[in-house]
């Protein structure tokens, strides 16, 4: 049987379309789009909470999509382990899900930010990042307003000492220095998975790295690396 | 009838971007007595409850759920009676 993605749209969703674009024509994989009132993910192997302004980001990014109808669904497939990623707004609704510990503030800059930022993988012990070449920089575009990832100390030290943290702002050649950072999150944070390591969520977007023409397909690494995991398992 | 009026705010230990911008541009205008200014929600909830104890405990489980994100805000809620 092969291998089917499915991506999440809420009202307001707006990279759902990019993310089933990449999966579907780009990598050739079997992708459905699952309406926020659809409760039924039977068939389904991994599934994108993709970015966006869902419920137009009203009260917090995130926090009225959480009691969406599908998230209950997302939250149960997460809990037997399967695959969730969630891209940018989709970081922020499994934020507010409790899927993921800590919250978005907004941009300490205060402005919305859309450009290629550079990625360190801090963990290969993922299915998002096991095939990421070792000491491989990522290219991938941000375009958020609300990025800046924080957590309480007792999380963050969480993160940490459980290898939680999966990505990290830097430079072009790796640089670890706050000027990468485009949001002031804390500790540089782009992406963090759950202690079952089954959930990721990330502020850049991979699903916009996929073709040259684009300016990177350094977000192939991620897709392929859920793909030859979901194929093995 | 009741009406709670919520405040949510930033945690006091979270910086406030709005309010930074908020207070620098105070400051340009010659406010210079203004030292800090902190920016957040204001929330009027109108609920139908048989006392104010239970008006409260509504709209506390309702900030709890919903209206606040306790990883990085405060609420406080005033209960008035309205009819």
């Amino acid at each position: 049987m092969s291998t089917t993605f499915g991506v999440i749209v809420f009202p307001g969703s707006n990279c759902d379309h990019d993310a089933y674009h990449a999966l579907k024509h780009v990598l050739g994989v079997e992708t459905r789009f699952v309406f926020h009132k659809e409760t039924d993910l039977s068939g389904i192997d991994a599934i994108i909470v993709p970015g966006g302004f869902s419920y137009g980001d009203y009260l917090r990014s995130g926090a009225i999509a959480r009691f969406s109808p599908v998230m209950q669904a997302v939250s149960e497939f997460a809990a037997k382990g399967g695959p969730v990623i969630g891209i940018c707004n989709g970081f922020q609704i499994l934020l507010e899900s409790g899927l993921l510990p800590g919250a978005m503030l907004h941009n300490a800059q205060l402005r919305f930010t859309c450009k290629q930022v550079y990625l360190k993988t801090e963990t290969h012990d993922t299915l998002f990042t096991s095939d990421i070449p070792a000491g491989k920089i990522l290219q991938v575009p941000v375009a958020h307003g609300e990025g800046n990832y924080y957590a309480d100390a007792d999380t963050l030290k969480n993160l940490e000492d459980n290898d939680q943290i999966v990505f990290r702002y830097v430079g072009p050649n790796g640089e670890e220095d706050n000027a990468w950072n485009p949001n002031g999150a804390i500790g540089n944070i782009a992406g963090i998975c759950n202690e079952k390591r089954n959930v990721l969520g990330m502020m850049p977007h991979p699903e916009r790295a996929m073709e040259s023409l684009l300016g990177s397909t350094d977000g192939k690494f991620i897709f392929e690396s859920m793909l030859r995991n979901l194929v093995s398992a | 009838m009741f009406k709670a009026n919520i405040n949510v705010t930033l945690r006091k230990s979270i910086l406030d971007p709005k309010g930074k911008a908020a207070n620098a541009a105070l400051q340009n205008l010659g406010y210079s007595n203004i030292k800090d200014v902190r920016i957040g929600k204001f929330i009027e909830l109108n609920i139908d409850a048989a006392n104010e104890s239970a008006a409260r405990d509504a709209a506390k489980e309702a900030c709890e759920k919903l209206l606040a994100n306790e990883v990085m805000e405060d609420f406080t809620i005033e209960i008035l009676q309205t009819a």
